[in-house]
């Protein structure tokens, strides 16, 4: 008899209850394909055990271990790793115990391994996606837009990298902590990144990026509050609040037809009310650590965003602030870019020409199609519509987004 | 695990050296040493080599030994030195990295050395 549902439902609950297995696996062993492959056997005898005996009371406890016993098997099966089985030995007892176990979580340890600052950026996202996501390769190629291959040779030179580099399996000691820490939150933004600008991918798997980033942003919470040498880190609640605000409003900002919805045309009634008030909190929580940052001045202009009754009811002063100090603590044209527009919203369009105007030469935002569309909306405020024409046209020209393109020909449109 | 530390720097740096700045830079590097002893890395193994202009390259080619004059790779940086640190895992070989005097004007990239051919 065939259990198509019964298989899946099997599957789902193995993958989500083996996000702390394989942390702990892989820390205990030292060795990530091994503790993947043990997992991967362990799946097959869930499939086959659970489908007879149906689904055990202690999913994590039986997945634990089952997948050390695969461990074990796959340890004499390879001499060459057999001489490896002497550390298993205190492990022994374990296997004809039936009592509950307690999973160590070890995913702490797991996240600064994945985001170590000896592997590459794409190599720390591809990894913190699959070991504590535990999202397939097939759907990290699919979200970051690479063939299939070159995501599976990302990973495995990955994964060769921590082992025979020697990176090791530890929370960074407190004097690193800040920059290592700092490693993390940028992979964990980037996720969420992947999945909020939606560059012309399925939209099904971004919205799941998302939702994992958010899902990855509250376990490091979590875990660095219950880590008694690091405790809460006001950053890290920072840049969870900052998703939660933007991710408040994924509802209001695409129309039926997929195409996109500026800010203050959104429809606010569509915002996450639960989600804003749980970032906000989160925010407030954050800022009483008074260490400040820049997830935390992010997530505060995304909350006064949050919090106004429209475009023009907002708090533009205080969000062309906000924006001076983010780009006093880390500079950069795109944030100057940000900060032009609410000077432009606080204090008139010509105000912020006069930033935009002085930032035309900038080697990174001359190619970048939303300074030109920002120029563009600015001069067409100004009553400049020649100015408007010019710049519509440039940004239309460099941008590769095919619904962003067609919502700048519209408003080329709409300027005749 | 054993690694290998490379010590690049800029050559135009070291060629308009002072006698007393050389003498200054000899003493960071024998205060490096004794920092790495007292966290229990012996930096024993591990010397400053002469400058690339004195480096032979050789390649054997269709049973033929060719040999030229200079480094395998012209680069801006040369290799000045090395280290071979046994260190408990990459962190402390980055740790240690960090401290070498040539990291502060050049680089120092840390290579790990096979152990266990039989894999």
């Amino acid at each position: 008899m065939n259990h198509p549902d019964l298989h899946t439902t099997i599957e789902a609950t193995f993958q989500r209850e083996s996000r702390k297995v394989i942390a702990h696996l892989i820390t205990t062993y030292a060795d990530i394909e091994l503790a993947e492959d043990a997992l991967q056997d362990a799946l097959v005898e869930a499939l086959d055990h659970w489908q007879r005996s149906g689904i055990p009371a202690n999913t994590g406890a039986w997945i634990m271990t089952t997948a050390k016993r695969k461990v074990i098997d796959r340890l004499r099966r390879h001499r060459a790793l057999q001489k490896r089985l002497p550390m298993l030995v205190d492990d022994n007892d374990e296997f004809h115990d039936d009592e509950p176990i307690d999973i160590p979580d070890e995913r702490l340890r797991l996240i600064f391994t994945c985001c170590h600052p000896a592997l590459s950026q794409e190599a720390q996202v591809a990894l913190t996606l699959q070991l504590l996501g535990g999202i397939s390769t097939e759907a990290v190629a699919k979200a970051f837009l690479v063939p299939l291959t070159t995501m599976e040779q990302r990973l495995v030179r990955a994964k060769r990298k921590i082992r025979d580099a020697g990176i090791p399996y530890q929370v960074p000691p407190i004097k690193h902590l800040p920059e290592r820490l700092e490693t993390v939150l940028a992979v964990i933004y980037l996720i969420f990144n992947a999945g909020y600008v939606s560059p012309k991918g399925d939209s099904l798997i971004q919205t799941d990026l998302c939702d994992e980033a958010i899902r990855l942003g509250r376990v490091l919470c979590d875990l660095l509050k219950n880590q008694p040498t690091v405790g809460e880190n006001a950053e890290s609640l920072g840049l969870l609040a900052l998703m939660l605000l933007h991710h408040a409003r994924r509802n209001a900002r695409t129309d039926e037809a997929g195409e996109i919805i500026l800010l203050e045309d959104q429809n606010r009634a569509l915002w996450d009310r639960q989600m804003i008030d749980e970032g906000i909190a989160l925010l407030d929580h954050a800022l009483g650590f008074n260490q400040r940052g820049i997830y935390q001045i992010q997530a505060a202009i995304a909350s006064l965003h949050a919090q106004a009754p429209s475009a023009d009811e907002t708090d533009w002063l205080q969000i062309s602030l906000l924006y001076g100090s983010l780009a006093h603590l880390s500079p950069s044209p795109i944030i100057q870019l940000n900060r032009a527009v609410a000077i432009a919203m606080a204090h008139g369009a010509n105000n912020g020409l006069d930033i935009l105007e002085g930032l035309a030469n900038d080697k990174t935002l001359c190619n970048y199609h939303l300074y030109h569309a920002t120029c563009a909306d600015l001069y067409r405020r100004a009553n400049l519509p020649e100015k408007a024409k010019r710049a519509y046209e440039r940004a239309i020209a460099l941008c590769d987004n095919d619904r962003e393109k067609s919502f700048l020909t519209k408003r080329l449109i709409q300027l005749a | 695990m054993r690694y290998m530390i490379l010590i690049y720097g800029d050559p135009a740096i070291y060629a308009n050296q002072t006698k007393e700045e050389i003498q200054a830079e000899y003493a960071e590097y024998m205060a490096f040493g004794e920092e790495a002893r007292k966290r229990g890395v012996n930096t024993d193994v591990g010397d400053a080599l002469q400058p690339p202009t004195t480096a032979t390259t050789v390649r054997v080619r269709d049973g033929k030994t060719l040999v030229t004059d200079g480094p395998y790779a012209e680069t801006k940086e040369m290799l000045g030195g090395y280290y071979i640190l046994d260190c408990k895992d990459l962190d402390q070989a980055i740790e240690l990295a960090a401290l070498i005097p040539g990291a502060k004007n050049g680089m120092i990239e840390i290579r790990p050395i096979v152990t266990d051919y039989s894999a």
